[in-house]
């Protein structure tokens, strides 16, 4: 495989070619803030968190490879004001009200606002008031929960394989939905294997009855997951 | 057999909005009742251009160009035209300033500085008929492409006349041909973008339903460059018209060998399919158009890997817009060099412009690069009906730019609009006149992208979402001085950030007019003025007591009996909290006795 | 040495950050020395000090129009506004009624909600507003104390700083909501 030698920050780093520049990153102990990458499935560059600076322009690292002399920069002040400005519209976008969530201390978007140093949202929140789908046996979905970060949507169609999950509506009105928008306990695809709740970054996909204790998610199981499967 | 004349109607889908089709039979039955169906041609066309004056005829010989003909005219221009030989008058194009009557085609003004490449057949030919199309030229290029000329010389050809991509970012097209034919996967795919979403843009739907043939002729040509042997048309489900004429010409070229296994008898093998698209603006977007031919949810995905590399069901893919199409067989029948003499040097070539708004010819116009914008918008447009000012011109549809009037000497090329915070776009230009208030035209168009953003990014999500809050407060009078530096950051992130063209060039309309008309911002804030009296919040009706002749007119139609008085007992009041504003009493007022004030009464 | 007037308010939020507050412990102590507590929900004091304050801390998101006026006037009567908590900060939990009519709520919990004498409050309590806000969505607030109540420590460490004359550090775990 072919060595690539590049700079991240300033530090000379060598990679492997084929590599995203998050990947590399991680492996080089460098943080890069991310919401809709999750190891097993593939990247789709949508939170927009994890861009850095690549000779001047703004590029997702989880979707961009590592080339040769490229010098990324990951804390530019741009970079880190726009991550801040795109952490705030999340927050203010949907109703993640922390305290009485039962991802509380187990939420990916919670750690962000500590890890961006969000102060306070400076934009207008906007309190959506969406219908929470319990219908379903086992799980539930709190759509004002959820960042459409498209995690469970990937990992039932890549790994599970059952397609329930899909988008529907545009806009600020987009969301996810259930087979065709029917209500999960009706969607016959789903194979109830539950992936999706593991997946997904914040409190909008649980699991019914658990305590806020309990409800800690594994976020590295479907990476390990395909891992496995790989070396099957 | 002795046919004397060709009548052209045009039936481009505006002219058939104003009933074409109507003077169309009318003119059947009338030179049928003559018995002149043998000396007079009857042709259905695409597009002639000056769709405000619709429906349109066009007369060979002699080029005589009749406007907002109807039915009724019908009887006089057969008797008087087609048999006495003389024109009717009255229905030919005059330009109201110079009173000139046009006498041919060619004199009309909206004509004289228009240079048709692209657009060439449109209005010309009819569309539906191959023999046409191959009796201008059609087909020549593809045929010499085949026979006399290697992939590599097509390609060589292509960058060569620096023809850069008429969907609206530019880059240059033959290396993206060359991209493609380099990539050594065995399947390769070439797409038609013709998903043109923008308000007012009608470039790509004109070609489609007036010369149909043209860009199934450039598709094929790219095809045997770059060695694919599949491409797609992709056409919004809105353009009924252009699908129809689309389809047909397809089935026609297949029957005449033009497409299909064997095309014209060289081996080389390559067909097209057409994909309707379901009504997705941002499915305009290369990529998200791409998801949408493979039968996925219309959503952009991240570049790299560019559709050159990676594409249609990951393949290799050559997708070019319509108009681009459209110009390839031109370069190739004359040469690199003859393109790259027209137009600008680092723009070569035309450009096909919808020219809507306040404008007085609006309509389909193809110039050559470089042509300025006042040209455009003054010269062939006619400039701004009812004598009111120029404000400001928008290019590249909802993501463009507004321009000021300073910069109307501004030659049309994707620098010069680039540098004005505008984009060239696929080709709408939207004139904007003194009664256009520039914070709800920005307000307009961020209400459009917001809308049709995909939902994907958060940026172009949640970004524009907010900004068009901010955008709606600031119209309805509650803006704070703050809001002005909040709309400007939000802009610049959603620009720097989205994932697509869609919300990169969202915010254009915002920080244009913010950068061009700051002062109607400000004049919103902090004096609840609205110079253009568009804003509801900020104007009001108020009569003038001098003016006032109590006729009662005004209210009679007030809706929500806001006014008060007695006929013939001047003046009659107008209470503004009960008034919503809807301008029916300033309308019907005889004597202009109701004036809209807007701003802070002291 | 004069003492640092300090304010504390109480607008729509459940007292749980007054009571991490007086949960500080022996940095109560300190601050008994180094700080003269004002108007707050703990003292008898209910308005602000003539020359005013050189910090407030205020608990809850704003909600009724009281608190909207008192807002404006701790915004002026104070050196440093501190918004205290997630309710202050974020709107939190008062906010989810935001985009419910506020007239049908009322109503329905003092009208048709009780079984005897169902009577609306707006002769004695001050009406609500339309929307729920954060602090920071009406004035200008220089701090964000996070968390729903915000630790002691960090409470602690936010005014601590404050005494000493520095920029209140608050970073990582500090920035904690819920």
């Amino acid at each position: 495989m072919e060595t690539i030698r590049l700079k991240i920050d300033g530090r000379e780093i060598t990679a492997q070619a084929g590599q995203t520049i998050l990947e590399v990153a991680k492996e080089n102990g460098i943080n890069i803030p991310t919401l809709c990458h999750l190891d097993g499935v593939e990247d789709v560059g949508a939170c927009r968190l994890c861009i850095v600076d690549v000779h001047g322009q703004l590029v997702t690292s989880c979707t961009t490879k590592v080339g040769a002399d490229m010098d990324v920069q990951t804390q530019t002040a741009p970079v880190k004001e726009y991550r801040r400005m795109i952490l705030e519209l999340l927050f203010a976008e949907g109703s993640h009200v922390c305290s009485f969530c039962v991802s509380n201390g187990g939420c990916e978007l919670q750690d962000l606002a500590c890890d961006l140093e969000m102060h306070s949202v400076r934009v207008p929140y906007s309190f959506p008031r969406n219908r929470i789908d319990a219908t379903h046996p086992q799980f539930l979905i709190d759509r004002d929960r959820c960042v459409l970060c498209g995690r469970c949507v990937r990992v039932c169609a890549q790994v599970e394989g059952a397609h329930t999950w899909g988008f529907a509506e545009r806009g600020s009105t987009a969301r996810v939905i259930t087979d065709l928008a029917v209500d999960w306990g009706q969607a016959e695809s789903c194979t109830s294997c539950g992936k999706c709740v593991e997946s997904c970054p914040t409190g909008a996909i649980v699991r019914k009855g658990a305590s806020n204790a309990e409800m800690r998610k594994k976020a590295d199981l479907v990476g390990r997951l395909t891992e496995r499967r790989e070396h099957e | 057999m002795n046919r004397r004349l060709d009548v052209l109607v045009c039936s481009g889908a505006a002219c058939v909005s104003s009933h074409s089709a109507e003077v169309k039979s009318a003119l059947a039955c009338e030179i049928d009742a003559r018995g002149l169906s043998d000396e007079i041609r009857l042709v259905e066309t695409g597009c002639m251009g000056p769709c405000e004056l619709g429906p349109v005829l066009l007369i060979y010989p002699g080029g005589t160009f009749y406007v907002r003909v109807s039915p009724n005219d019908v009887a006089e221009i057969v008797e008087e035209h087609f048999l006495k030989g003389r024109p009717v008058r009255r229905l030919l194009w005059e330009t109201p300033e110079a009173r000139r009557i046009a006498e041919e085609k060619k004199q009309v003004p909206f004509f004289e500085k228009q240079q048709k490449i692209v657009l060439a057949n449109c209005g010309e030919i009819d569309p539906e008929n191959i023999e046409e199309f191959i009796a201008t030229g059609g087909y020549e290029a593809l045929g010499r492409a085949l026979t006399e000329k290697s992939p590599e010389e097509l390609i060589e050809t292509l960058v060569a006349s620096g023809l850069r991509g008429r969907g609206g970012a530019g880059f240059p097209t033959g290396l993206k041909w060359r991209f493609v034919a380099r990539e050594s996967g065995k399947t390769k795919v070439v797409v038609c973008n013709a998903d043109e979403g923008d308000p007012g843009a009608f470039m790509d739907r004109s070609l489609l339903e007036g010369d149909p043939h043209s860009v199934i002729e450039g598709m094929t040509i790219a095809a045997y460059a770059v060695g694919a042997n599949h491409g797609y048309v992709y056409v919004r489900a809105e353009y009924p018209l252009a699908i129809r004429r689309l389809k047909t010409a397809i089935e026609q070229a297949r029957n005449a060998g033009l497409l299909g296994l064997n095309i014209l008898e060289t081996g080389f093998a390559f067909d097209l399919e057409v994909r309707i698209g379901a009504g997705a603006f941002v499915c305009g977007e290369e990529t998200a158009l791409i998801a949408s031919i493979e039968g996925e949810r219309g959503m952009p995905r991240t570049r790299p890997p560019y559709p050159s590399t990676s594409g249609v069901f990951g393949h290799p893919t050559l997708i070019n817009n319509a108009e681009t199409w459209g110009n390839i067989r031109h370069i190739v029948l004359h040469g690199a060099q003859w393109f790259a003499a027209i137009g600008t040097p680092q723009s070569p070539g035309t450009k096909v412009f919808a020219l809507s708004g306040k404008v007085v010819n609006t309509g389909l116009v193809e110039v050559p690069m470089g042509t300025t914008l006042r040209e455009v918008i003054f010269d062939i447009g006619g400039g701004i009906p009812n004598g009111k000012a120029f404000k400001a011109v928008q290019t590249g549809g909802p993501s463009g730019g507004c321009i000021p009037a300073e910069y109307l000497d501004t030659p049309i090329d994707y620098e010069s609009l680039k540098k004005l915070g505008a984009i060239m776009g696929s080709g709408g230009i939207i004139v904007m006149d003194e009664d256009n208030c520039m914070v709800n035209i920005a307000k307009y168009f961020l209400d459009f992208t917001c809308d049709e953003s995909c939902g994907k990014c958060v940026p172009c999500r949640a970004g524009t979402r907010q900004m068009l809050d901010l955008l709606e407060k600031i119209t309805d009078g509650k803006g704070e001085t703050a809001d002005i530096d909040r709309l400007r950051s939000l802009g610049m992130m959603v620009a720097s950030t989205s994932l697509c063209g869609l919300g990169q060039s969202a915010p254009n309309p915002v920080l244009s007019t913010l950068k061009y008309f700051g002062h109607e911002y400000q004049a919103h804030i902090h004096e609840h003025r609205c110079e253009a009296k568009v804003c509801p919040s900020m104007i009001r009706f108020e009569i003038n007591p001098a003016a006032c002749r109590a006729c009662d007119k005004c209210r009679t139609v007030c809706p929500v009996t806001a006014i008060t008085g007695k006929p013939g007992t001047p003046p009659y009041q107008l209470d503004a909290q009960t008034c919503i504003r809807c301008g029916r009493c300033a309308e019907v007022c005889p004597f202009d006795a109701i004036a809209i004030n807007s701003g802070d009464l002291n | 040495m004069s003492k640092v007037k300090v304010s504390t308010l109480w607008f729509s939020g459940c007292a749980g950050c007054h009571m991490s507050l007086l949960d500080i412990d022996e940095v109560l102590i300190e601050l008994a020395g180094r700080i003269e507590l004002c108007n707050s929900p703990i003292t008898d004091l209910k308005v602000f000090p003539e020359g005013g304050v050189d910090v407030t801390l205020i608990e809850g998101a704003v909600a009724n129009e009281e608190q909207l006026h008192l807002v404006k006037e701790a915004r002026e009567k104070s050196k440093i506004l501190i918004a205290f908590g997630d309710c202050a900060v974020t709107g939190n939990v008062p906010g989810l009624r935001n985009g419910m009519n506020t007239d049908k709520l009322i109503e329905d919990i003092y009208g048709k909600g009780v079984t005897t004498n169902g009577k609306l409050p707006y002769d004695v309590v001050p009406h609500l507003l339309d929307r729920v806000r954060p602090v920071h969505e009406v004035v200008p607030v220089e701090y964000f104390l996070h968390g729903c109540p915000p630790p002691p420590g960090v409470i602690a460490k936010a005014i601590l700083a404050l005494l000493d004359g520095k920029t209140p550090e608050l970073q990582g775990e500090d920035l904690k909501f819920g």
